[in-house]
This record gives structure tokens, C-alpha cells and sequence, in this order.
């Protein structure tokens, strides 16, 4: 019972604890973009009427002083500097392509830098999203990318939006910018911003990034194709692959995002951009870059053909079938029945119930973290049908039912990392023969392995 | 571009079989088992090859599982964009482009993470 008391007691001043941060938190935001009003003029409204840059007509010496590597590169020049002065730039997604490219643009001396972004700043993102710190964690990204760039050129206007770009938003927005950066993470938004900037008439540089490649392509610039010229129609859902799910090497996007920066530059600086009507493909494995020649803008394309039939902006996510916000996309192939929580399998184990845990995952996931009782068998390798594993799935089941003599169906529990292969598994193991496996009852675990970490044990890993 | 380069027994002339190197990129090569590069040999057939046979041979000889993560109807699923010795097929024809000796093709899965 003393143990019972000192949970308590530690639970209550970690729960005082939390508080106490978020409060902090909060002060600090609040902090950060009172700056951010100070010296935009309370620009960071979303999503507002910007004034328009003041031209100028020479640098300052503090300019030129600050800028002098640039400034004698005859490609650029005094009138090139100038012209970055009174440009404005929408970076859409301030995460591991918005940092670089937003940081290369702030330093470059770009006049306005506008910073969408609808999360906030978590540690599995510092590997590759490097304007934001282990101090900002739990800030909206825009907030933490402005107050990161503000330090590195304070000259630049910086105007974070802490919100998802959406149909209603996002043409107004745009109009506002001379260049848009595509630098965001899932499909609907890609179609938005495409659609956006061919309405507003805006180039777009879009980069992309996942695992150990990169594609960059500069889209709707000086008659080239737009994104839906390339792509009529969205991926089928089940094929899209996100970082969080696929993982990404952090120097990757961080490549990808600079050779974005790059383009903006050489656009707004007026030397023009190498990817109009091409696409650069970064193969970081093999160390090789490839320049793709693209076809021409269609003139049957739906936005920007002759006849389009995209003339204002859709519900995108409706068009792609899948969320632009949404982490991880959540499967329902199973009912309930077919389904149990962490607690519950928590009982279970300390009840000591027969029965096998075959955990789905890949062996590099199993490799990070694992349960010790579990049995590894890759989703993969079920849907192949591999025998080996089978057959080793197999005596893991006779093993285990000669504890007990109960002849009910013999229960088969299936993990994974967030429980959406888990339950691909199950519709698997729910085929298998009776003749050779005895009756199973496979059930898979809501939520996964992060939700044991969350809700059982924090000492577990989430990643 | 090394790899690139077909094999053919030197005597033997080159009648109606050709060598054509197939790339998968972007985690279109996760359908393959992984493996990016597939260097094949087509065999020999009245008609010269083009993509749509092509396609239908992979289907058949190298894509057992879950054809419909590559292919819609008898073209590529939407998302895959197909490039025929560094370009758009756009540009080549599609479909109907006819394969020549050595000829490189590539899928690629556009990516979408940031
Ligand atoms: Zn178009």
C-alpha cells in the first residue's frame, strides 16, 4: 500500500509538472509572437492584408556590407539584391524542407518570408528540421521557424501562420507572395498549392523528400506544366508513403530544401529556373542526381488547360481521399470484436493467459524496440505466404497450447507500431487452415505498440 | 551510366530479342522486393515490343502480388510516372512507344513527404 501511495504522490507532481511547462509554453509563444506583431505590424493574423514591400532604391551600406559575397557575383549584382529586397516568398510547411530553404532565403536577404505551418515542434522532428530546438518543443512550428530566422537576419519580415493552408485560405494567401515553396508532407495540400498558384498566377517550387530520395520540380513558371499536367489524377491512397511511416534520412530533405531555396533565388533574382519543365531526382544511396525532361503544359490539363474545369479551389481532401493533417492515416478492416485495448492485453499477460503476441513489424522497427515475449513475423512475410515463418508460427502455437486445456479456439494476439498492419495480420491469420494451425482466434492490439508505450509503460520507446 | 550496358553473346545476332534495363525509384522498388534495377532479357516475339507489352510482361514475370500498387487497367497507376531513357513517355508516346535495344526505363513514384 506505501507503493500505492508513492505513485500517487509522484503521478500528482508529474501532472503538477506538465502544467507548470505548458504555462511556460504558452508564455513563451506568446513571447515569440509579440515579437513577431512588434516588428510586422501584427502581420501575423491569418490570414491578412499584407502592405507591400517598400522599394528601394539602393543598398545600404549595412546592405552591402551584409551581402558583398553575393553582391559581386556578376549573375546577381546590386540589381539582383535589390530585387531579392522586394520579393516575398509563402513557404508552405516549415518542417524538414521549409527549414533549410526558409533559412538560405532569410540569409540571402529575401524582403518577406511567409511561414505556414499547422503543427507543432515535437522531437522526432529535430533530426531533420533544423531551425526548430530542443527548447521549442510544443511551439507551432511558424512561430519557432520565425524566432529561429530572426536571429539569423533580423532585416527580413517574417510572417508565421500557425494553421493548415485550406481551400478557403490559401488563394487569398497566395495572391500576397511572388513565389509559393511547396515544402509540405502529404498530397491534398501538394493539389491545393498547385491549384492555387496557377489561379494566382504564381510560380511554384516544389521539393520532395522520403527515405533517401528527393524530386524537385519548378511548376507553372514561364508556360511550363503545372503539378496536375504531371499529375491528372491523385495516387490511390493505400500507395502513399509518409516520413513518419517510410522514415527519411534528415540530410535528404535538408538537400532537397536547399536546391529549392536556390531556384527561388535564381526566380525572384530573375536569372530564371533549371526545373521548369523538368524534374531533378536525388537518389541519396547511389550519391546521383538526375534531370528529367518533362512534358509541356497540357492543354487539356483541369486547372491549367484552355478549358478548365477547375476554377476555384476544391475540398482537396475529399479529391485525394486522405487528410492533410492527420499524422497517420487510422485502417478500420477490423470490427471490435475482432480488437482489443492495451489494457485489456495488459490483463491478460498478468493473468497469465496462453496465448502467442506475434508482432508485425518490420526487422528494423523490431530491431529499435520490442515486447521479449513476442513472436517476429513481418507483415510481409505473411502476405507472402512464407513458409518458414508459418512454420515457425505454427509450433509457437503448439508450444503454448500444451499450457493449457482449455478447447476453445486458441487466441493469437497481433501488435505493430500504431495497430493499422496489425489488422491487415489478423485478416491474414483468419484465413489460416484449421487443419494445420488448430482453431485460432486472432485479435490484433488498438493502437499498437505506442500505445502500450503511452498508456502502460513509459519506459517503453516510442518513436 | 554504369549497369546500364546489356550483355549479348557476341556470335549470336540479335534477331527479336532484346536487353532493356528496368529502374524502380521513389518506393516503386518496395514492390519488386526491393531491388531497383532489373536487367531482363524480353523473349522473342513477331511484334517489337512497346510499354503496353512491357507492362503486361512485368506484371506477369516480376510483380506477383498486388499488381493494383503499380498498374490501373493495362497503364500505370496514378502517381508512377514512367520515363523512357530520361524523359517524360508523354514525350515518347506512351503506351504505344516501341522499345529499342538498351533502352532504359524507369518508375518512378512521386514522393509527397517534406
Ligand atoms: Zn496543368
Amino acid at each position: 500500500m506505501a507503493d500505492g501511495a508513492e505513485a500517487a504522490r509522484l503521478s500528482a507532481e508529474i501532472g503538477q509538472r506538465e502544467q507548470e511547462l505548458r504555462g511556460l509554453r504558452e508564455r513563451l509563444a506568446t513571447v515569440l509572437l509579440g515579437d513577431a506583431a512588434a516588428t510586422e505590424d501584427g502581420a501575423s493574423a491569418f490570414p491578412g492584408d499584407l502592405p507591400p514591400l517598400p522599394a528601394q532604391a539602393s543598398l545600404s551600406p549595412a546592405d552591402i556590407l551584409r551581402y558583398s559575397r553575393q553582391l559581386v557575383l556578376p549573375e546577381l549584382g546590386v540589381r539582383g539584391q535589390l530585387r531579392l529586397a522586394r520579393s516575398s516568398v509563402l513557404v508552405v510547411g516549415c518542417g524538414g524542407l521549409g527549414c533549410p530553404l526558409a533559412q538560405y532565403l532569410a540569409a540571402a536577404g529575401i524582403g518577406r518570408l511567409g511561414l505556414v505551418d499547422h503543427d507543432v515542434v515535437e522531437t522526432s522532428n529535430l533530426h531533420r528540421q533544423v531551425l526548430h530546438g530542443e527548447a521549442r518543443r510544443g511551439l507551432p512550428k511558424a512561430i519557432s521557424a520565425a524566432a529561429a530566422l530572426r536571429l539569423l537576419n533580423s532585416t527580413v519580415q517574417y510572417v508565421p501562420y500557425c494553421g493548415a493552408l485550406s481551400p478557403r485560405t490559401a488563394l487569398e494567401l497566395v495572391r500576397q507572395y511572388d513565389v509559393v515553396a511547396d515544402c509540405s508532407d502529404n498530397v491534398p495540400t501538394r493539389y491545393l498549392v498547385n491549384d492555387a498558384c496557377v489561379l494566382a498566377d504564381k510560380p511554384l517550387v516544389s521539393g520532395s523528400a522520403l527515405r533517401l530520395e528527393g524530386q524537385l520540380v519548378v511548376y507553372n513558371y514561364h508556360g511550363g506544366p503545372c503539378y496536375r499536367c504531371l499529375f491528372p489524377k491523385p495516387p490511390p491512397p493505400e500507395t502513399v508513403t509518409n516520413c513518419a511511416d517510410g522514415g527519411v534520412l534528415g540530410v535528404v530533405p535538408g538537400i532537397m530544401g536547399c536546391i529549392q531555396a536556390l531556384e527561388v533565388l535564381k526566380i525572384v533574382s530573375g536569372m530564371g529556373s533549371s526545373f521548369s519543365q523538368f524534374m531533378l531526382m536525388f537518389d541519396a544511396r547511389e550519391g546521383r542526381f538526375r534531370n528529367i525532361k518533362l512534358r509541356p503544359k497540357k492543354p487539356d490539363c483541369d486547372v491549367c488547360g484552355d478549358n478548365p474545369s477547375v476554377t476555384c479551389l476544391q475540398d482537396y481532401e475529399a479529391f485525394c481521399g486522405s487528410s492533410a493533417t492527420d499524422k497517420c492515416k487510422t485502417l478500420h478492416l477490423l470490427s471490435s470484436k475482432d480488437r482489443i485495448s492495451v489494457e485489456q492485453y495488459k490483463k491478460l499477460l498478468d493473468e497469465q493467459v496462453p496465448h502467442v503476441l506475434v508482432d508485425v513489424r518490420p526487422p528494423v522497427e523490431v530491431d529499435i524496440c520490442h515486447l521479449v515475449h513476442a513472436v517476429h513475423i513481418p507483415l510481409s512475410k505473411l502476405e507472402e505466404k512464407d513458409e518458414e515463418y508459418l512454420e515457425y508460427l505454427k509450433k509457437r502455437i503448439c508450444e503454448e497450447k500444451q499450457r493449457t486445456n482449455s478447447q476453445t479456439s486458441f487466441p493469437v494476439y497481433v501488435v505493430c507500431k500504431l495497430g493499422n498492419d496489425s489488422q491487415k495480420a489478423v485478416k491474414i491469420l483468419q484465413e489460416l487452415p484449421v487443419k494445420e494451425f488448430g482453431s485460432v482466434l486472432a485479435k490484433d492490439i488498438k493502437g499498437g505498440l505506442m500505445a502500450w508505450a503511452s498508456k502502460i509503460d513509459p519506459t517503453f520507446p516510442q518513436y | 551510366m554504369p549497369g546500364t550496358v546489356g550483355f549479348w553473346p557476341a556470335l549470336e545476332p540479335p534477331v527479336c530479342v532484346v536487353v532493356h534495363c528496368f529502374y524502380f525509384r521513389g518506393g516503386a522498388e518496395l514492390l519488386f522486393d526491393g531491388v531497383k534495377k532489373h536487367q531482363v532479357t524480353l523473349p522473342c516475339q513477331p511484334e517489337p515490343w512497346d510499354i503496353r507489352n512491357l507492362l503486361k510482361w512485368i506484371r506477369q514475370n516480376l510483380l506477383k502480388e498486388r499488381p493494383e500498387l503499380f498498374m490501373q487497367g493495362e497503364s500505370v497507376r496514378p502517381g508512377i510516372l514512367v520515363l523512357i531513357n530520361d524523359a517524360d513517355w508523354e514525350l515518347m508516346g506512351e503506351l504505344d512507344y516501341k522499345l529499342q535495344d538498351q533502352d532504359n526505363v524507369l518508375f518512378i513514384s512521386t514522393l509527397h513527404g517534406g
